[in-house]
């Protein structure tokens, strides 16, 4: 697989992807500057974390007018697999990509830590090496990863199963104390409809080997490789 | 002096969506002994400045807004002419 790694102004955890898929998963990937109008044929790219344009205005308000957005915008629209990771999420539901928001933390703290994320779905790209239940140990670090939405809509999102993630207990239960920002219904990651999109605040590419303290993060790498070979067999490509 | 138009325009947060920062701020106030505050809700304003030539900046003002100034996902706005 080829993976394309934006760049905004203020992105700060774009190298991290990077070495993950190059070092750890062992595929292709370039790094896209996003005054870019080119994807140079990603199979999958990557908005990362960081402060894209300093947070200014609304966290990740002002980088979908950047010019690689509008390829990236299109690319979704047509299939292709775009993930947001923490400030790249933000960006997509800033978007349009992806629905709701992601507001101040509960708490008000920017939050650094190992958290438990239950997959709740794993028919998407993304999950499909796990099993549904699997408890994935992945870090986060952010102000803004409150997930809000109006109760319709969450249902909607529950219903059509594109919750990808929750925070939770190690035993795998929901509670209050396992909700490190506010997130309604404790929503860690989501998908949009056709399950091509992924936005989650925890970043599965800060967990990708034993010295990070976890490796759980490979899983998402691992299960997009795993789509697009599948993809390739069936001839869909 | 220049005759540009002015316009401001108050951001606020949707009825029921919660407001962490008003909610620490009223949290202070009660700390401090001002018991008498129900509540506090958070926002913003942008003031505006266009230029005297434009016309019809309504439209214009209405644009920015919902292409960029807000998140009209959670917050709402209001435009006051200065």
């Amino acid at each position: 697989m080829k993976v394309g790694v934006v760049t905004f102004p203020g992105s700060n955890c774009d190298y991290d992807a990077y070495t993950a898929v190059k070092f750890v998963i062992k595929e292709e990937v370039e790094f896209l500057w996003h005054k870019s109008d080119n994807l140079l044929g990603s199979d999958l790219v990557i908005l990362p974390g960081g402060f894209s344009y300093g947070d200014y205005l609304r966290a990740g308000s002002i980088a979908k007018f950047s010019p690689i957005m509008d390829k990236v915008i299109s690319f979704a629209r047509e299939g292709g697999l775009v993930v947001g990771i923490c400030n790249g999420f933000q960006v997509l539901t800033e978007s349009g990509l992806l629905p709701g928001a992601l507001i101040r933390n509960k708490h008000l703290r920017f939050n650094c830590k190992f958290v438990n994320l239950r997959v709740e779905n794993n028919n998407s790209p993304y999950t499909n090496v796990c099993e549904k239940g699997d408890i994935l140990n992945i870090p986060i670090a952010h102000g803004e990863g409150n997930y809000y939405n109006f109760d319709g809509d969450i249902k909607k999102l529950e219903d059509n199963g594109q919750i990808a993630f929750k925070y939770c207990m190690p035993d795998g239960t929901f509670s209050t104390e396992a909700n490190p920002n506010g997130s309604v219904n404790n929503i860690a990651g989501i998908t949009n409809e056709d399950g091509n999109v992924l936005g989650m605040m925890p970043h599965p590419e800060r967990a990708v080997e034993n010295i990070l303290g976890s490796t759980d993060g490979i899983k998402v790498f691992e299960s997009v490789k795993r789509f697009l070979n599948s993809k390739k067999t069936a001839g869909i490509t | 002096m220049n005759n540009n138009q002015k316009v401001v325009v108050y951001v606020r947060l949707k009825d029921g969506v919660l407001d962490p920062q008003g909610v620490t701020i009223h949290k202070a106030l009660g700390q401090m002994g001002y018991d008498e505050f129900e509540s506090v809700k958070t926002g913003r304003f942008f003031e505006l400045e266009i230029k005297d030539s434009v016309e019809n900046i309504d439209n214009r003002v209405k644009e920015v807004c919902s292409k960029l100034l807000v998140n009209p996902v959670i917050e709402k706005f209001e435009v006051e002419k200065a």
